[in-house]
């Protein structure tokens, strides 16, 4: 039978991994939420920044997080490069744009799927790092040291996002663009130039992102299949481009997962997420907190 | 007009009979086992179009409808035995079923939201066929092929004029749809959904009605898989490679017109099964998602609309 101790675990684990949940789709909320790019390839872009991970820890035993911080750069210009080429081959063009725009990403997604085959295998990867793979004893629980670790970096990272959106000018400028663009240009400003900015921190975030998604359990070519459902659900969920909403929508994913785990069993776990999307986009699909668009 | 329908009708029967004819001339397994592909992948990306181009819902999905497909045949032939038609016909109207619970269910959902919940709806049939014993659960099931009708060689290959079959009712159900008023009333709620209601298209109604056609035909090209491949499995009846494989398709053919997603199979399907035979699989998809992205990007109409562009617009209005 299913026990106290037991449903307590679930919990507390699911909290944790909630956590970590947001830190993976923050960056979605921004790129999707704010900006409406459909970023279908969000998830496939964690999964290339944790293989850059694993390439800085395999090759020169960089811990996990530093050798995210180091990519975060990188990801940054590649989301400035990305925003800009779909801007200008879809947005600029107007009409249709979304049947095309979607198809695009998709078609991105799948080719860096194929290059991550390509050019590491395709067998499950992991890190080393002095706190993969022990673990803290509070009762009769046993709390994975890594869970905690990406537990810490994903608030920190979301908290972050979250004042960076709120107290800073590019934030609220960000913020701006998504609520009213032709505003924004009619006050002088360019509108382009804020979303790319906003797409490059939407990107640069996924460095930290991805080192955390290979801290916490190992990673293979099509992980961003299984991620697609999660982000989604949690950016949705949330209501669009609301961090704070980001933040519970992905604790209520990471606790829904964790108990259907540890009663029905792992079989069930991958539809749990996809399932909860469908719930919402059904129900209820300006999400907890939306903005109406 | 008339004069097209009946040069149309006789192509197809035409076509049928060469098909037919290949059947009782050529030994060799080989052309029916990459021949069937092709065909099944003409029906699948027919049958996207149908949502995809002509109403401009872009179905992520293709893996939920194909699977079921291969899983309603699984079924059936463990359970009853039931001969290939019955397959093929309760599939379809498994599928249709599924597309009108995915169409009531997408209602008022739009562009990447409608995307986004076709792929979920796929991963959650996934996942439940896996826990599905009866059906051979993750570890997929072995399947025997019962004796094929006397006028054909061998299962395969009247699999494979099955499917022509197919191809050809799944290539008039398109043709009919865009030449129809439902075409028209799916390409007006494609450019502006909410003008369209208002000047009295019935939009809910033709996309739930698009839905159903699309999901009948899809879960139909499916059915006979199982036979194929005498082996069923989830991960590999629900592949996402599907999805996207039948998006490029169509994309690349160009959804303005029936015949783009057709062109768009058969290039792609050739090109698939030459690189099959001499490279890797992934460098498959590698091309497949290049060819994809560059079309989206340089030829949006697709070949159709290159083709068009080339020949100065003699090809407009044709139907």
């Amino acid at each position: 039978m299913f026990s106290m101790d037991l449903l307590l675990n679930a919990v507390v684990t699911g909290v944790l991994v909630g956590c970590f949940y947001a830190a993976v789709s923050v960056g979605l909320s921004v790129s999707f939420g704010l900006l409406d790019v459909p970023h279908v390839a969000h998830p496939a872009f964690l999964v290339l920044a944790s293989y850059g991970v694993f390439f800085l820890n395999d090759s020169y035993d960089i811990d996990p997080l530093l050798a995210g911080l180091m990519i975060t750069p990188l990801l940054f210009v590649f989301g400035l490069v990305a925003y800009r080429v779909y801007y200008e081959t879809f947005e600029k063009r107007g009409s249709d744009a979304g049947v095309r725009g979607i198809a695009f990403l998709f078609g991105i997604a799948f080719i860096i799927e194929v290059l991550i085959i390509l050019q590491f295998g395709v067998d499950q990867r992991s890190v080393s790092a002095s706190y993969i793979g022990k673990a803290w004893r509070i009762a009769d629980m046993r709390i994975p040291v890594r869970l905690l670790v990406a537990f810490a970096v994903a608030s920190g990272l979301t908290i972050l996002l979250s004042l960076y959106l709120s107290k800073t000018f590019m934030g609220r400028a960000i913020r701006a663009v998504a609520q009213d663009q032709e505003a924004l240009r009619l006050m002088g400003a360019n509108p382009v130039k804020i979303k790319q900015w906003a797409f490059g921190i939407a990107t640069a975030v996924l460095g930290i992102a991805g080192a955390l998604l290979i801290i916490v359990s190992p990673v293979e070519p099509t992980l961003d299949r299984a991620y697609i459902g999660r982000t989604f659900c949690v950016v949705v969920m949330a209501g669009l481009g609301s961090i704070t909403g980001t933040l519970i929508a992905a604790i209520i994913l990471g606790v829904a997962e964790s108990i259907v785990l540890s009663t029905l069993g792992a079989s069930w776990a991958p539809a749990i997420s996809f399932a909860m999307l469908l719930g919402v986009l059904a129900i209820r699909p300006q999400g907890l907190f939306g903005r109406r668009s | 007009m008339k004069r097209n329908s009946a040069a149309f009708w006789i192509a197809m029967a035409l076509f049928l009979a060469a098909m037919f004819l290949m059947t009782q001339v050529v030994s060799n397994e080989y052309p029916f086992f990459a021949g069937y592909v092709i065909l099944q992948f003409i029906v699948l990306a027919v049958s996207w179009s149908i949502l995809g181009g002509y109403a401009g819902y872009v179905n992520f999905g293709t893996n939920a409808f194909f699977g079921v497909g291969i899983y309603t045949a699984v079924f059936l032939t463990k359970a009853t035995g039931a001969s290939l038609a019955v397959q093929i016909a309760v599939a379809a109207s498994v599928g249709a079923l599924l597309g009108l619970g995915v169409g009531l269910l997408t209602l008022r959902m739009q562009g990447i939201f409608f995307s986004i919940a076709t792929i979920a709806l796929s991963i959650v049939i996934e996942t439940s066929v896996t826990n599905w014993r009866y059906v051979g659960g993750a570890a997929g099931i072995q399947l025997q092929r019962p004796p094929a009708l006397d006028m054909f060689h061998s299962y395969l290959q009247m699999l494979f004029f099955v499917q022509a079959m197919l191809a050809v009712l799944a290539i008039a159900t398109s043709r009919y749809i865009q030449r129809s008023w439902i075409g028209h009333g799916l390409q007006a709620l494609r450019d502006d959904e909410l003008a369209a209601e208002c000047t009295g298209v019935p939009t809910l109604r033709l996309k739930l009605l698009a839905c159903v056609v699309s999901g009948a035909l899809m879960c139909a090209a499916g059915a006979p898989g199982a036979m194929y491949l005498q082996y069923a499995d989830p991960s590999s009846a629900f592949n996402l490679n599907y999805s996207v494989t039948v998006l490029a398709m169509a994309l690349i053919g160009g959804t303005a017109h029936w015949i783009g997603p057709v062109v768009g199979a058969i290039v792609l399907g050739v090109t698939q099964q030459l690189l099959a035979v001499t490279i890797s699989s992934e460098v498959n998809v590698l091309v497949l998602g290049v060819m994809l992205v560059l079309f989206v990007v340089a030829a949006p109409e697709g070949i159709l609309g290159l083709v068009r562009r080339v020949s100065g617009n003699r090809g407009e209005g044709r139907g």
